[in-house]
């Protein structure tokens, strides 16, 4: 594996995410400079939905788990993020809430990870198509506390001086609300993608890939499985919590209607198409999420379908697409293109070596 | 006294109709270790077809029968076409799969039939029944939903005893490389099974969609709790998913008639976490120990 890194990159994993995450900053600030509002918008919700999907993903890869309840985490993570920012003046800090919002979903992931760590396959699924499907609920009976079906508001602080100054500084142009939304969330998936490539990469992800494989073989290696899953779950629900947290400044809304049974299940599809376990494959899937609905929309409503119609094509597109990839290519994108780059690689090796020893 | 009998009578008839969706989750898991979460959007195509035969002048009967018949055929296209390779393979291949199924089976029904609330007709008054002078939750199309699950009921129970291709079909599910050997076709033993199961599942459907609004996500709710009914069961017995099914459908109509109807899922997500936990085995486990 180290072996087909370019020599340029740096020889510790952590160093090399690091080095990884940085060009990312990098490519990020100049493409946010570079597009519209409208644009900007849109990346925030890759950058929300990415960072959901890469929990999801390592969790459903790494780990053997399947999660049909992370709409539900991210509701959680955004309904603290809007009942700590109710109004401009008395908003929290935007580092706290973040962390508060992270810190409320762990503590519901350990919950729902505790129960999880028992179950396995179809059973998980359903547990987990359950909280899916019940936690919008409790938003619309603490009427009150939580909004009913209106939902909260999220009032998005002002950014601080340095950044302004610091933006202006490096593009030339104000930072605009949007800019600045789409910079935390896209901070935001760095960071987390940092932290959880780490954790796959060590002894931690060792341990999961292990419970994963072969649990009676892991068990006898000394790994306690209930903890691995456990931790695998928590992990995941705290990027869901980021997310959700991303998800709230960015629409600046928290609303039942936004984490239906629905979201859950394109997260799921997304994972699953970009292949799971790989973090680069979820963003690929985040961002088919993001920008698919707008081309098939557009090419049912040419192909003479009402607008509502049109809308309905994207889910169906995304089902046909995890159907296939089940069907076909279960490895998902990632996969694909790794079976793809070791098949050719060996060829040329074997071509190379003929060509050296016969005269 | 009289919201205690109400609610107890509405979650009687709640509980048939969990019970014949949980019916055929459980038909299918014994025959395929599958548990077909796309079920639920299964039986609201077949809905949505009985409601194309209604809305076209003819009889609701003749509607009845069409979803039905359209639910057979649509489970055994899906068994043979795009589960079968899946099958036997990791489960959580199959899983993804029913869900993609989902997913597909919703869009498509919102594009083909449109993606509003439509009401949907029922054969019986769908008013309560004057006892005295009291009104109690009874409606004629209640006793009707409780007549259909018995009958399904019995008719399967007959099909599985009585009957040669009942018993191929439990050669098939109990073991596979042995029943082939006998000369059991296996495969078309499975397909079988899942047009059976969607059936059942059409006959679920059609019963919460009487005196109702249909709509492509109608039945959303209804695989968890069907899932939820046939875990408590045990998700292996049939008996057990009937049981289960009812029992279920009187708690949740307790907690929303006397906590709120928001809460429902969340009651149903305790229900499942509580059986899973002390019994995973279901209420009418006879097998010890079983992985869940």
């Amino acid at each position: 594996m180290r072996a087909r890194l370019p020599r340029s990159l740096p020889e510790s994993a952590l160093a090399r995410h690091l080095f990884l995450a940085a060009i990312g900053f990098v490519v990020v600030v100049l493409v946010l400079q570079g597009v519209s509002d409208f644009r900007r918008f849109q990346l925030a919700e890759l950058a929300y939905l990415g960072t959901a999907a890469g929990g999801l993903s390592v969790l459903t890869g790494l780990n053997g788990q399947i999660s049909l309840g992370h709409g539900a985490l991210m509701a959680v993570g955004a309904y603290v993020t809007a009942l700590l920012l109710p109004d401009r003046d008395a908003s929290t800090p935007l580092p706290l809430v973040v962390l508060a919002a992270v810190a409320a979903t762990l503590v519901v992931g350990a919950l729902v990870g505790a129960a999880a760590a028992r179950l396995h396959g179809p059973y998980l699924a359903g547990a987990t198509l359950a909280l899916a499907v019940a936690v919008p609920g409790i938003a619309l009976y603490f009427k009150e506390t939580l909004g009913g079906e209106q939902g909260l508001r999220v009032s998005l602080p002002d950014p601080p001086g340095w950044l302004l100054d610091a933006a202006y500084f490096v593009t030339g142009q104000d930072l605009t609300t949007s800019g600045y939304v789409a910079l935390l969330a896209w901070v935001t998936l760095l960071v987390t993608y940092v932290l959880l490539a780490n954790l796959a990469r060590g002894r931690v992800g060792r341990r999961w890939r292990a419970v994963r494989d072969h649990e009676v073989a892991a068990e006898l290696a000394g790994i306690d499985l209930g903890r691995a899953r456990v931790s695998a779950f928590v992990v995941s629900a705290a990027a869901a919590g980021a997310a959700g947290a991303m998800l709230a400044l960015t629409v600046r809304l928290a609303a039942p209607s936004s984490f239906s049974l629905t979201l859950s299940l394109t997260l799921l599809a997304a994972v699953v198409l970009g292949g799971l376990g790989s973090l680069a494959g979820a963003l690929a899937g985040a961002a088919l999420l993001t920008f698919l609905p707008q081309v098939v929309t557009d090419l049912g409503t040419d192909l003479g379908l009402s607008d509502i119609q049109a809308a309905e094509l994207t889910p169906l597109v995304y089902g046909l697409v995890m159907v296939a990839v089940v069907l076909v290519a279960p490895t998902g994108l990632a996969g694909t293109v790794r079976s793809f780059v070791a098949r050719r690689r060996p060829r040329r090796a074997l071509l190379t070596t003929s060509k050296g020893t016969t005269p | 006294m009289q919201q205690f009998l109400n609610t107890a009578l509405g979650g009687l008839t709640l509980g048939m109709v969990y019970a014949a969706f949980a019916l055929a989750l459980v038909l299918i898991w014994r025959s395929t270790r599958v548990v077909n979460f796309a079920q639920a959007p299964m039986a609201m195509v077949t809905t949505f077809v009985a409601l194309a035969v209604i809305e076209a002048g003819h009889s609701y009967w003749l509607g009845f029968a069409a979803a039905l018949f359209s639910g057979l055929l649509l489970g055994a296209f899906l068994e043979r076409v795009v589960v079968r390779p899946v099958e036997g393979k990791a489960e959580i291949n199959a899983v993804i799969l029913t869900l993609g199924l989902f997913i597909v089976l919703h869009a498509l029904a919102a594009v083909v039939f449109g993606n509003r609330f439509r009401s949907f007709p029922a054969p019986f008054g769908i008013r309560g029944l004057e006892v005295g002078d009291h009104t109690i939750a009874l409606t004629g199309f209640g006793i009707f939903t409780v007549l259909a699950v018995v009958v399904v009921m019995a008719l399967l129970v007959a099909l599985f005893r009585f009957t040669d291709v009942g018993l191929r079909m439990r050669a098939a599910a109990h073991s596979p490389e042995v029943a082939r050997m006998l000369g059991v076709r296996v495969g078309r033993m499975l397909t079988l099974g899942w047009a059976l199961a969607s059936v059942v599942g059409s006959l679920a459907g059609l019963l919460i969609a009487g005196g109702s609004l249909v709509h492509p996500g109608y039945m959303d709710s209804v695989v968890v709790y069907g899932f939820v009914a046939a875990v408590l069961g045990g998700l292996d017995s049939p008996v057990g998913a009937v049981v289960g099914g009812v029992l279920l459908g009187l708690s949740l109509s307790f907690v929303s008639g006397y906590v709120g109807s928001q809460l429902v899922a969340l009651a149903a997500l305790g229900i499942l976490m509580l059986v899973l936990t002390l019994r995973p085995g279901g209420l009418f486990a006879h097998t010890p120990a079983r992985r869940v």
